[in-house]
């Protein structure tokens, strides 16, 4: 930090505000540059795993009982007879027209598909994870105030083993425990399926939020209950301002550092939550298609879809990062 | 040991003990009963027989879910090992590394983390082939980079401080800082993600073999017969939600081993409401009310807090009283309860801690219930020992001043602004505009001691309390600052109280100085006769403390014998006769009170040393 400062002193001045503004533009050009960077060696990453599946990934794709003319025809199709630099040029260049392989089991264009899918699968996550924002902040927050300086035991112990229970259960089992309950059992939402309009969204929802929202709850909680026992914490106290304001304008912030950090992930493991979860439910997402071609080893499509998902984590995290330091410009100073 | 002792830990610990024991035992016991079939009893519900029901061979599902505990905690065990062990190495290379080729390393874990856990393993399963061997690889390399990033964030945030920096300007080699000073500084957070990780494994194994990736027939763990039970659930949802259950209840018993654990580490337990016993003091007499220039009034002050066994009184019935304009110093050792007469003052003592007695400010009775958020925000400031924590780090100065106008003045944003650059320039910060907009880490420590006084100023402050202001600042910025508080004073009339273990910073800026200590006032005495003109034995020791032009360079320079005293436990007769080389046995049983400005049965009687001295001129 004390280079930093220096560093900072060091510049010359810019107006009246010669500080953050520049910085934060900085960090985001650093940003973006990295977050190309990481898409080509995901593109990268995503080309060789295909060369890694141990032995003719055409002939595992199509059994041993395929005929080796057809097994030789998709090969060369799939351009899989080339040496591996031009195979990969092909693939970049492919990339470039959105154009993302095809199938090997049904020939249709794999980019087709995830366009297909892609709507249901980022639907049901961002809801999801808007809605564990929604219960967790506030919740946590609220929970940090009024235990604050071991008071409310009570309700304490019974925020720390109830989040704890909840988030140590699997999202697909609260799946499992909602259809039973609401489906099955009251017959009150539909089983499966996203033909049901808002009313099939709602377990989807639920089953993938419910337990990232526990997690995150804890967290803002315990960061929030360190906030409030810092010395600007006292500052605002003695300024005499609202406790409101105290909370959410001079604590909050404050907690939000590892609660973003924290939520980054949770995003990310939300999106590989939307596999588990559109199984139990049969969602027509990604996250079904995925595992069904895994299983049927169609390797384009298990590919392509890797390169989506990935490619929406990255984007998610340079977001949070660029927040990040929005929010609390120290942690754009320690990357200087 | 001491994290199973909470209800948590005892809980967890006991979760994960039975866990451990089922893992081992159940395959031996039961092992061959919960693979046996049974054609005559096929998708059987529930019964007596068979607790949990039959799966489509007639077995047992309780003891199949039993059974399975062994595979999935070995399984899952394995797959955090491999993520913790790489998750470590990756973390800690980019600082061991130093920036140019750690740099690479960085990016790679957060391309490697960019990738959802259990997307990798997909991939990875995908290539490895399906089956038990290869997803405890594909889960541990999964569970790597998530570990990487934590420990480099916690390395990161635990290398920037200060004693790091020390210790690599002291020429401390890389390695030998990572394992002396950072690691043991992240091993808390460690700990608790560590176990949250097997946690985490327990369920990604479950959600695998849930998908058909994982463990393959006729082996079978908890995700496996899940993924069997959820075919049939409608029939019956028991066989989908027992290995569900178990899932949980492992995962739990992990959770909160590792919660218990954190709390052990972390530094204080919450105090439990049962020792709370405030110490009922007799109605705060009758006092006339304070003259009309009085701004501060303090009667019987006492503040004390529910302790293990008896509730502790860092502050025992404090009484004085501030003239508008007048400066003040309050001085003590550390743990003699000044600073926290000087919160208690500005009702800032928060439960569990307890005030007692009454504080008039500007005639107004700040206990009386009322609101008096606008008199103290505008009327009372408050500056602190560090002005390096004391600022909000998220925030620019300037806003920090201006919410004080703004919400207790009703001045627009942009008016408060002003009036905030204003006053930083009054407090003589180079570029007030500049440092407006700064964040407090752009700001040196003295620049931020200044901004603090300024925020002090954007009312019309009357009384100024000064905790410690200098403690943390160099010595000639301290200078600066006292001479700010002294401008300040008189410029705008403000009453200062000036805490300090300092007796020269006290001597320097206040008219009268209060003595304090084990939270009373033992002397009250004029700033200008406190180096010649002391009587308490406590206040000449604290003088004799402090070396000036004339002391004897050969001598060694005194220091006052023995250790204050404990708050929890304050001696019957005067507080300070176990330390005191005039103490009678009257001292030691009866306390003496504040008569005529000293509180002392020996008052003014000459100290041995003193006598010593004489006797060698």
């Amino acid at each position: 930090m004390a280079s930093a400062t220096a560093a900072a002193g060091a510049r010359p001045r810019r107006g009246l505000v010669p500080g953050a503004g520049g910085r934060w533009t900085r960090f985001a050009l650093r940003r973006g540059g990295r977050l190309l960077v990481s898409l080509f060696v995901l593109v990268t990453a995503a080309f060789l795993m295909i060369h890694l599946v141990p032995g003719d990934p055409v002939r595992a794709a199509l059994g041993t009982t395929a005929p080796t003319e057809l097994v030789e025809a998709r090969r060369a199709e799939l351009g899989l007879d080339d040496p591996l630099p031009v195979q990969y040029l092909h693939y970049l260049g492919g990339l470039l027209h959105g154009d993302l392989g095809e199938s090997i089991q049904t020939q249709l264009p794999v980019g087709e598909t995830i366009a297909q899918r892609l709507g249901a699968t980022v639907s049901l996550g961002l809801l999801a994870f808007a809605l564990a924002l929604l219960i967790a902040v506030p919740l946590g927050v609220a929970v940090a105030v009024a235990t604050r300086r071991g008071r409310r035991q009570r309700t304490s112990l019974g925020f720390a083993s109830g989040s704890v229970v909840i988030g140590s259960i699997p999202d697909f089992l609260i799946g499992v425990i909602l259809v039973a309950v609401f489906a099955v059992g009251l017959g009150w939402l539909p089983v499966a399926g996203r033909e049901d309009g808002a009313a099939s969204y709602v377990l989807p929802v639920l089953a993938l939020a419910i337990g990232p929202a526990a997690m995150l709850a804890r967290i803002v909680r315990v960061e929030m209950t360190s906030v409030l026992e810092s010395d600007y914490v006292r500052t605002a106290r003695a300024k005499r301002l609202p406790a409101r304001r105290i909370h959410l304008v001079h604590a909050l912030p404050n907690a939000v550092t590892a609660t973003l950090t924290l939520g980054g992930m949770l995003l990310a493991s939300m999106v590989a939550g939307t596999v588990l979860v559109e199984n139990v439910f049969a969602w027509p997402g990604l996250g079904s298609k995925i595992v069904e071609s895994i299983v049927t080893k169609d390797y384009p499509v298990v590919q392509g879809t890797v390169l989506v998902y990935g490619g929406i984590v990255l984007l998610v995290n340079t977001l949070v990062d660029l927040l990040l330091a929005l929010l609390d410009p120290r942690s754009t100073i320690g990357e200087a | 040991m001491r994290a199973l002792r909470t209800p948590v830990g005892a809980v967890g610990a006991t979760l994960l003990g039975l866990v451990l024991l089922v893992a081992v035992l159940a395959p031996l016991i039961l092992g061959d009963r919960a693979t046996a079939v049974d054609t005559d009893d096929l998708l059987a519900g529930p019964s007596a027989e068979h607790w949990f029901g039959t799966d489509n061979l007639g077995r047992d599902l309780f003891l199949r879910t039993v059974v399975a505990t062994r595979l999935s905690i070995t399984l899952a065990l394995a797959a955090t090992g491999i993520a913790v062990l790489a998750g470590l190495l990756l973390g800690s290379l980019p600082w061991l590394l130093g920036p140019r080729l750690g740099r690479p390393v960085t990016a790679l874990v957060n391309i490697l983390v960019a990738f959802p856990g259990l997307l990798l393993v997909l991939c990875l399963a995908t290539v490895f082939g399906v089956g038990a061997r290869g997803a405890v690889l594909a889960i541990g390399f999964a569970g790597a980079p998530t570990f990487a990033r934590l420990c480099q964030t916690l390395i990161a945030g635990v290398g920037s401080r200060d004693y790091v920096a020390a210790a690599r300007i002291a020429g401390v080699g890389r390695v030998r800082i990572l394992l002396r000073h950072v690691l043991p500084n992240i091993g808390e957070p460690l700990i608790v993600n560590a176990t949250i990780a097997a946690g985490g494994a327990l369920l990604a194994f479950a959600g695998l073999s849930f998908l058909g990736l994982g463990v393959q027939a006729p082996a079978y763990d908890w995700g496996r017969l899940m993924q069997d039970g959820l075919a049939g659930i409608y029939v019956h949802p028991l066989a989908a939600l027992a290995p569900g259950i178990a899932v949980v209840i492992a995962g739990l018993a992990f959770n909160l081993t590792g919660e218990a654990i954190a709390g052990a580490l972390g530094v204080t337990p919450a105090v439990g409401p049962r020792a709370w016993s405030v110490p009922v003091r007799t109605a705060a007499p009758e006092m006339p009310a304070p003259a009309e220039e009085t701004v501060l009034d303090v009667r019987d002050l006492a503040v004390s807090f529910p302790g293990p066994s008896a509730p502790a009184t860092p502050v025992r019935g404090v009484s004085f009283s501030l003239r508008a304009g007048e400066s003040v110093g309050i001085v003590g050792e550390s743990g003699s309860g000044k600073s926290l007469t000087a919160l208690a003052i500005a009702q800032l003592v928060e439960e569990p801690g307890h005030v007692a007695g009454g504080v008039t400010f500007c005639g107004t009775h700040l206990q009386d219930g009322g609101d008096h958020d606008d008199l103290l925000g505008t009327s009372m400031a408050v500056v602190f020992q560090d002005p390096m924590t004391s600022l909000n780090p998220a925030m620019r100065v300037g806003p920090q001043l201006a919410e004080v106008s703004r919400f207790h003045q009703g001045l627009g944003r942009r008016e408060a602004l002003a009036r905030a650059v204003d006053r930083l320039r009054a407090v003589r910060l180079r570029d007030p505009e500049r440092a407006a907009h700064a964040y407090p880490f752009e700001l040196s420590g003295g620049m931020r001691q200044r901004a603090m006084i300024g925020m002090g100023l954007m009312g019309t402050p009357r009384l100024i309390i000064a905790d410690e202001p200098t403690t943390a600042l160099d010595v000639t910025v301290q200078k600066q600052v006292l001479a700010l508080l002294a401008t300040v004073r008189r410029e705008h009339g403000t009453a200062i109280l000036l805490i300090s273990h300092d007796v020269s910073v006290i001597g320097e800026v206040c008219d009268r100085v209060l003595v304090m200590y084990a939270g009373r006032i033992v002397e009250e005495v004029a700033a200008a006769d406190l180096r010649d003109g002391a009587r308490h034995p406590y206040t000449r020791a604290l003088v004799a403390a402090v070396p000036s032009m004339t002391t004897p360079l050969d001598e060694p320079l005194a220091t006052i014998p023995g250790q204050p005293v404990d708050p929890a436990a304050v001696p019957p007769g005067c507080a300070y006769a176990a330390r005191c080389p005039l103490a009678t046995d009257q001292c030691l049983t009866e306390e003496p009170v504040l008569v005529d400005g000293v509180a002392c049965w020996r008052a003014g009687e000459p100290l041995p040393s003193e006598l010593e001295k004489e006797a060698r001129v």
